[in-house]
Formats: C-alpha cells, sequence, structure tokens
C-alpha cells in the first residue's frame, strides 16, 4: 500500500521535474536575442518559466485530482476528516518557496549586474542623473511640441557629452558610443554627437556598447527594443540612460512603451544593427545631409502631423533628393574633409 | 463592547421563518443604515459597474480585434482602457470586495447587530454612486485619456476636462473606501461575540483586518497625489509637470505608494471570502488557521513596501530597484502559505462542486498563474523588457479576474441563499463557470506571449504580426461578455422564482447561517455565543449545531451561562 503510492508519487515528480525542465528550454515565446544582453535575462527567464512550470503542474494536478478523486458520493452527507493543520508540512512549504524567491532573487541581482545595471561607472542601464544642460530646456518644449529641440544642437551635445561622459576607464575592451536620443510625441530622434548626424533610425554597429542617453521633450515615453530586452523611460526634465551592446545585425523595432498620448501605439521607429562597415558608410551619408537640412527639418517639423509620425529620416529624404544628392557624393565629400567616425 | 448575553429565551425563531412581508425592494434606494442593505446596495451597484467596465473592455478587444484602427478613434480609445481601469478597480472590485461582502457578512460573522457606525456606512455607500456616475460622464467631455495611472505630464495636457473629472471621482471614492476601512477595523476589533477572540474569528474577518489597515495606511497618500495633480491640472501649478520645474516621477511614487496596496486591497478580502467558502464545501477544517491569518498581516505589511516595482524602468536608482525587488519577491511566501493551505483544505475532502467551489477552485487555479507571473515580474532584469507590455496585462487580469472576479462569483454564489432567501439555480451557475473559464483564459493566456514578443500596452493598432493572437483574445473576450447573462439570469430569476433557502443550506458554522435566511433586521434574534470554531467540520459538535438551526444561538447562549 505504501510502497506503490510513495513510488507513484515520487514517478510524478520526476515526470513534473522532467516536464518542467523540458518547457523551461523549449517555451519558445521569447523573440530573437539581438543583444549580448539578451541571453542573460533569457536564462533568467528560463529558470523562472522551469519554476514557474512546476508550480503550475502541481497545483492544478492537486486541483483536478481533488476534483475527481474527492468529490462527494451521492447520499453521503458525512464530513471530511478532521485535520486542522500539520506544523511540519507547513514549515515545509513556507521555507522552499522561500529558498526559491531568494534563489531567484539573487540570481537577478547578478544578472543586472552583468547588465551592467549597478555600476554606474560602467554606464549603468538604470543609471540616471540629471543633466543640468539639457533640464533647464526640455520642459519648455510641453508648451510648443515638436517646436523646439534644444538637445539636438549637435556641438552643445558634443560639449555636454564629454564633459559628463569624462569616465572612460571602462573595464570593457569594447568600443563604446554615446547617442543622445530624444523622444517626443510621436517620433524618437537620434543625435550622432561625435558627426552632428540626427536621424530617426537608430543605426549601430554590432560588437560596440552603445550608450543612449534619454530625453523627452513633452511627455513620458519609453525606449523599448524587445529584441535586446531592454527598455527605459524617457523622462522630460531628466536625463535617463540605457546602455546594450547589439550583436546581431538586422532591423528590430523601437517601441514606445509608456502611454504618450492618442498617437502612441503608432510611435515606432527601427533599430539597424550593421557591421561597423555598413555603419560607418551609413554616418558619412547622413552627416552630409543631417548637416544641410538639418535646421530645415526642426524648423518644419511642426507642420508635419503627428498622424504621419514621420522620422526625420523620412522627412529629409525628399531633400536629399532634390538636392541631387546621392550616397556616394556624401563619402566623397566625407572623405575629402578627412574624417573618421569614431568605430 | 455592546455585547451582552442575553439569558431569556424569549420568543425563539422558527426555521424557515423569513419576513418576506417586511422585503422590500425600495429600501435599497434609501439611505438605510442596516448593514444588510448596504452590504447588497454595494453588491448591485458594483455589479452594475462591472457590467459597464465589461462593456468598455468588449470595446477595447472589438478594436484590438484587427491590427489597424478602424472601430473607435485614438482619442476614444485611451478613454476606453483608462475608464475601463478606473471602473474595474475603484468602482466593482474594491467596493465588491470590501464594501459589499465586508458589510454584508462582518457583523453576521462576529455575531453583531450591525457595524460599528452605520450612518457613516450609508455614507460611505452613498458616495459610490456619484463617483461612478461622474467618471462615466467623462465621455461627454472627452475621457480622461492617461490611463488609469494618469502619469504627468500626459495627464496634464490631454483631455484635462476629463481628467479633472476623472480626479474628483477616484477622490471621492477613495474617500468612501477610507470611511469603509474606518468601520470595518472598529466593527472587528470591538463588536466581537462573547467567546470570539481574535484567533477564533472567520478568516475573512483577519483578511478584513489587514485590508482596512491598509487602505488607512495608503489611500490618503492617494488623495495627496490626485489633490496636488489637480492643482497642477487646473491651477497650473508646478508639483509635476516638468514646465515648472516639477518632477514627474514623484507622483509614481505618490500613486503606486496606493496602487500597489490597492492591489491587497483588490485581493485580501478575496483570501477571505475563499478561506470561508472551501472548509464549508469541503467539509473539512481550514488547514493552518493561523498561518493564513497571520500570513494576510505579512501580506498587508510587505505590501507597503513594494511600490516601486512598477517603476523599474523609471527614474529610480538601480540600488532602490533591488530592494523593491527583493520584498516583491518576498510576498510569494506567505502568498504560497495561503495557496498551500487551501490546496491541504481540499485534499481528502469531501467536495460538494457546486458553482461556489467550482468558482473557489476556479479562482485558486488561475489566481496561481498570476502568482508566477508576479513573482517573474519582480525580477529586474525580466521585467525591464516586459514592462509596459501585454504580459503586465495578462498578469494584472489573472490576479485580478481569474483572482478577484472569480472569488467574488464564488462568494455570491456562496452567500446567495443568505442574502435573498432562495438557491440560486445549480444549473445555470455550472453553465456560468465553464463560459468563465474558457472565455477568460482564452482571452488572457496569449497576452503572455504577446507581452514577451513585443506588444505594448495601451495602443489602439499593432504590428499585424500579433493578428492571430489578438483576434483570439477578443473572442476570448466575446465569450467572457456572453457569460454574464447566465449569471444575471440566475440571480434575477432565483430571487423572484427560486426554490426557498433553508437557513443552513452548506450546512456552515459560522453565525450567519446560525440566523435565519436572510437573516432578520439585527440579524439574531438573540445574541449568538461562541461555542465551536468557525471550521470545526468533521467533529460531532459540528453535526449537533448544524441540526440545531437557527435555535443554536439561544441553545449556545444557555450553554456558555452553564
Amino acid at each position: 500500500m505504501n510502497i506503490p503510492s510513495s513510488i507513484t508519487t515520487l514517478l510524478i515528480g520526476i515526470a513534473i521535474t522532467a516536464a518542467s525542465f523540458w518547457y523551461g528550454q523549449n517555451h519558445g515565446l521569447m523573440p530573437v536575442e539581438a543583444s549580448a544582453e539578451a541571453p542573460l535575462v533569457d536564462g533568467l527567464f528560463d529558470l523562472m518559466m522551469t519554476i514557474g512550470t512546476g508550480l503550475f503542474l502541481i497545483v492544478q494536478g492537486a486541483i483536478i485530482y481533488a476534483a475527481i478523486k474527492f468529490r462527494r458520493k451521492p447520499g453521503d452527507d458525512t464530513d471530511g476528516p478532521y485535520i486542522e493543520g500539520n506544523i511540519p508540512l507547513e514549515i515545509l512549504w513556507t521555507s522552499i518557496p522561500a529558498v526559491i524567491v531568494l534563489g531567484i532573487a539573487v540570481y537577478s541581482f547578478e544578472v543586472y549586474t552583468s547588465m551592467g545595471g549597478l555600476n554606474p561607472m560602467d554606464h549603468s542601464v538604470a543609471h540616471h542623473h540629471t543633466a543640468p544642460t539639457v533640464a533647464t530646456a526640455p520642459g519648455a518644449a510641453i508648451a510648443a511640441p515638436l517646436s523646439t529641440a534644444p538637445s539636438l544642437d549637435p556641438k552643445g551635445a558634443i560639449a555636454d557629452v564629454s564633459e559628463v561622459d569624462g569616465i572612460p576607464g571602462t573595464p570593457t575592451t569594447l568600443p563604446e558610443m554615446t547617442i543622445e536620443t530624444t523622444a517626443l510625441q510621436y517620433a524618437w530622434l537620434f543625435t550622432y554627437p561625435d558627426s552632428g548626424v540626427v536621424a530617426g533610425e537608430l543605426h549601430v554597429p554590432v560588437g560596440t556598447r552603445v550608450h543612449l542617453k534619454i530625453n523627452a521633450n513633452d511627455v513620458l515615453h519609453a525606449f523599448w527594443v524587445p529584441e535586446y530586452r531592454l527598455k527605459q523611460d524617457a523622462i522630460p526634465g531628466q536625463t535617463t540612460e540605457l546602455t546594450f551592446t547589439p550583436n546581431r545585425t538586422g532591423e528590430y523595432p523601437v517601441i514606445c512603451a509608456e502611454l504618450c498620448g492618442p498617437y502612441h501605439g503608432a510611435m515606432k521607429s527601427v533599430v539597424v544593427a550593421q557591421t561597423p562597415t555598413e555603419f560607418n558608410a551609413w554616418l558619412d551619408s547622413q552627416k552630409v545631409a543631417s548637416s544641410d537640412v538639418d535646421g530645415a527639418a526642426i524648423a518644419l517639423s511642426p507642420t508635419a502631423k503627428p498622424a504621419t509620425a514621420q522620422t526625420p529620416d523620412e522627412f529629409l529624404a525628399p531633400f536629399v533628393h532634390q538636392m541631387g544628392f546621392t550616397p556616394e557624393m556624401a563619402h566623397q565629400l566625407h572623405s575629402q574633409h578627412g574624417a573618421i567616425a569614431k568605430s | 463592547m455592546t455585547q451582552v448575553i442575553q439569558e431569556e429565551t424569549g420568543q425563539a425563531p422558527i426555521l424557515g421563518h423569513t419576513p418576506e412581508s417586511k422585503r422590500n425592494w425600495r429600501k435599497y434606494f434609501t439611505f438605510s443604515t442596516d448593514h444588510k442593505v448596504i452590504g447588497i446596495q454595494y453588491l448591485v451597484s458594483s455589479f452594475f459597474f462591472y457590467l459597464v467596465g465589461g462593456a468598455l473592455a468588449t470595446a477595447i478587444r472589438t478594436e484590438l480585434a484587427t491590427p489597424d484602427v478602424d472601430f473607435v478613434s485614438r482619442e476614444v480609445y485611451n478613454g476606453l482602457f483608462t475608464v475601463h481601469a478606473t471602473v474595474m478597480i475603484f468602482l466593482w472590485i474594491v467596493p465588491a470586495a470590501t464594501g459589499a461582502f465586508g458589510n454584508y457578512l462582518i457583523p453576521l460573522l462576529i455575531g453583531a447587530r450591525d457595524m460599528a457606525f452605520p450612518k457613516l456606512n450609508a455614507v460611505a455607500f452613498w458616495m459610490i454612486p456619484p463617483g461612478g456616475i461622474l467618471l462615466l460622464c467623462s465621455f461627454f467631455v472627452g475621457a480622461p485619456g492617461a490611463g488609469w495611472t494618469s502619469y504627468p505630464p500626459l495627464s496634464l495636457v490631454v483631455n484635462k476636462p476629463g481628467e479633472a473629472i476623472w480626479i474628483l471621482s477616484v477622490l471621492l471614492l477613495g474617500t468612501s473606501s477610507i470611511l469603509g476601512a474606518v468601520n470595518f477595523l472598529v466593527t472587528l476589533l470591538k463588536m466581537r461575540a462573547p467567546g470570539m477572540t481574535l484567533n477564533k474569528m472567520p478568516l475573512f474577518c483577519w483578511a478584513m483586518l489587514a485590508t482596512s489597515a491598509l487602505i488607512l495606511l495608503s489611500t490618503p497618500v492617494l488623495a495627496g497625489a490626485l489633490i496636488l495633480l489637480a492643482f497642477d491640472l487646473i491651477v497650473g501649478t508646478a508639483f509635476f509637470n516638468p514646465v515648472g520645474g516639477g518632477n514627474p516621477i514623484v507622483y509614481q511614487h505618490m500613486f503606486w505608494f496606493y496602487s500597489h496596496p490597492a492591489v491587497y486591497i483588490m485581493i485580501l478580502p478575496i483570501f477571505g471570502l475563499i478561506s470561508e467558502i472551501l472548509p464549508v464545501h469541503a467539509r473539512k477544517p481550514i488547514f493552518g488557521y493561523k498561518a493564513i491569518a497571520y500570513s494576510s498581516l505579512a501580506i498587508s505589511f510587505l505590501g507597503l513596501i513594494v511600490w516601486a516595482h512598477h517603476m523599474f524602468t523609471s527614474g529610480t536608482p538601480p540600488w532602490l530597484r533591488m530592494f523593491f525587488m527583493i520584498n516583491t519577491m518576498i510576498i510569494a511566501v506567505p502568498t504560497g502559505i495561503k495557496i498551500w493551505s487551501w490546496l491541504a483544505t481540499l485534499w481528502g475532502g469531501k467536495l460538494r462542486l457546486n458553482s461556489a467551489l467550482l468558482f473557489g477552485m476556479g479562482f485558486l487555479s488561475m489566481f496561481v498563474i498570476g502568482g508566477i507571473s508576479g513573482v517573474m515580474l519582480a525580477a529586474v532584469p525580466f521585467d525591464i523588457h516586459v514592462h509596459d507590455t501585454y504580459f503586465v496585462v495578462a498578469h494584472l487580469h489573472y490576479v485580478l479576474f481569474g483572482g478577484s472576479v472569480f472569488g467574488l462569483y464564488a462568494a455570491t454564489y456562496h452567500w446567495f441563499p443568505k442574502m435573498s432567501g432562495r438557491m440560486a439555480n445549480e444549473t445555470l451557475g455550472r453553465i456560468h463557470f465553464a463560459l468563465t473559464f474558457i472565455g477568460f483564459n482564452l482571452a488572457f493566456l496569449p497576452m503572455h506571449k504577446l507581452g514577451l514578443e513585443g506588444m505594448n500596452r495601451r495602443i489602439a493598432e499593432y504590428d499585424p504580426k500579433f493578428a492571430t493572437l489578438n483576434f483570439v483574445c477578443t473572442v476570448g473576450t466575446y465569450i467572457l461578455a456572453v457569460s454574464t447573462f447566465p449569471f444575471l439570469f440566475n440571480m434575477v430569476w432565483s430571487i423572484y422564482k427560486g426554490v426557498r433557502a433553508p437557513s443552513n443550506p452548506w450546512s456552515g458554522l459560522t453565525f450567519e447561517w446560525l440566523t435565519t435566511s436572510p437573516p432578520p433586521v439585527e440579524n439574531f434574534e438573540v445574541d449568538p455565543v461562541l461555542t465551536i470554531g468557525p471550521y470545526e467540520y468533521g467533529t460531532e459538535e459540528a453535526k449537533e449545531v448544524v441540526a440545531a438551526g437557527p435555535v443554536l444561538a439561544m441553545v449556545a447562549s444557555g450553554l456558555a451561562k452553564a
């Protein structure tokens, strides 16, 4: 009697464990991993899925088993056994979950640290500070959204970055790059301080630690790339930061994840992860376009309907064509100046 | 202490005697101070708002059936989900869980004649209808479009009149909640029947003790936040408005200082209800009474120090994120204790699988899923990925619908005979359960995957690659909408045509089953005295108490005297 039931329990336990481990590894719920941070997050998620699946199977199994096995027989009006509790059992089911959640907490802490979350020297995922030069201006844009974009001034941006960012002594050997990110209703603007290029799409070279310094011009927004597993709110009046290392070329969506108005769902852009060579070529092609039409673009942007949510890139494209610019020309121009994009 | 042991026998209440002649529907529209009338007023009016919120949800899902914006405008869509959330939280779950069942059950469970402050009680209720109607009227001037969280600066720039109405409405409803909480605390601490020490209270009373404390500590902070927000909105101050140097993050802290505890305000009473329902229908004592009772207090306390887990991607420093992550995860321990205890209560019992227990077990099953995804969301690195996505939408609906609403349905079926004096129809109840269970899982399970794959929340349009799963969600929502019809029909039909309920149809041991169905004004012919614990099923005494019926209260007082 006892031996078969304990064998059954053991077998069920093994089956649940096996099913949990299998599902934890094969759930297929996450999108592609396109950054160095993504596998860390996915590892944590897989672990939690494994534990969660086990718990799910145990609890649901117990409920269904009870509903079948312990249902009252017709005509049986007696009560069940008088069992008020079982202290050792209660201690067990208090301490095991406690150990499990503490384990998950420690693991999460580890993951967060290795993503650079806790080390401000490392341009943490989370670290934010109020940047004085920026803080004074963006709020003013609420009154007239889109009409002012002070942080877009390339020279100011470069000066700002070199001041605030003067801690290059990071332990990593990867090349680094800082990109000023501005969120506004309903578009993203990415400014490359070293070259002054402003784009509506985020182009990044793979294998580079990319620091985003994020500002909002009007209301709260949030920068999210699902394939990078990273998200950071953009807050008017404050600069927030996000660091990631793209490691897979391709185009991935940039999504605004914080409600920012009626066209919140349309506030999208893309991150284009390229090889460093492709990236430099793109940057060169943009430099010309950006420096010439930048002012016009910003001055004109209030007329652009938010509905279309045009990125400056889309906006600029016709101008560039009218002027007869081709990427080749831009490249030539660039090489004449002898400027080499920071790699 | 107003409780007096009445020694004279008086006229014994006769089994099955209901003051039918006195039942007058008009009293439900008056400023009644009878806690049972107020409880039913809360229940019916909050259920009305549940139907309104459900209609809004159906409109939302209709819009989301296809990737394009084709059903309502984007502005209206934002109003729909803002009002949907506000209605479901402030006008359905909070008033139904605390107001309706708290008011109806607490005096009955502790053997009191009414609440400590009956007039305050009525005042608290009568703030709900104006608050609710006010909120719904905001659609006439442009509904608030900043989400139920109303984060500034967005809440300060879109649909200002609607936003002002929203603030006023939530302030009213919050005040109502505070008044109710004071009443519950005093009633629970001061008006228990002789012999009922704190450790012999029914578990719903423990849950309401923890809930009321939480309401009193956290709701005033929400009021503060909303008043400051109203100043920013109407007067043009800059507490939260960055244009004038305000800090929008401060609002988020103040808002979540209430609104995370609000989650526990919405689930702790349900935990209490489930702890009452399971033992009665499993015919077994509740497993681990003290563990369940004290874990409510632990959840209540921990619930106050986890609010910033809603702000992991916001402007919070990293060390703070770690602090809130660990606190949040620890809440899984007391919650887990409850779930295991309920499972152990069911285990080996003689389950009466009626509508009440089906919803009770459905609650257990669905809430566990919400609990598991809750622990996942507490992990900062993972939360950074899924914050503000459909994963969170799925999680919160598993907790608030799979948890609270399933629990409220279970409680409605369980206490319907007591409230109305009639039995509800079992067949309709089971159809209702099946439809709700299927519809709910179809509507919300796919949302986990949507969120993980990159669908953000609060959007009227989405990437076409999410179309299939969204369509499934919409179908599930329609099934859910349909599922309310058998329930509504059952309730209305049973009130008039249902089989007359005996005083103790479920053979329960708590005081409410020891008086008539429905209970007379002031509840008990003779003030009851605790002679048997609330969950002593499986004992000889329990059989005697059940057999004695409503006369027991008197017998009990005789026993206590002896």
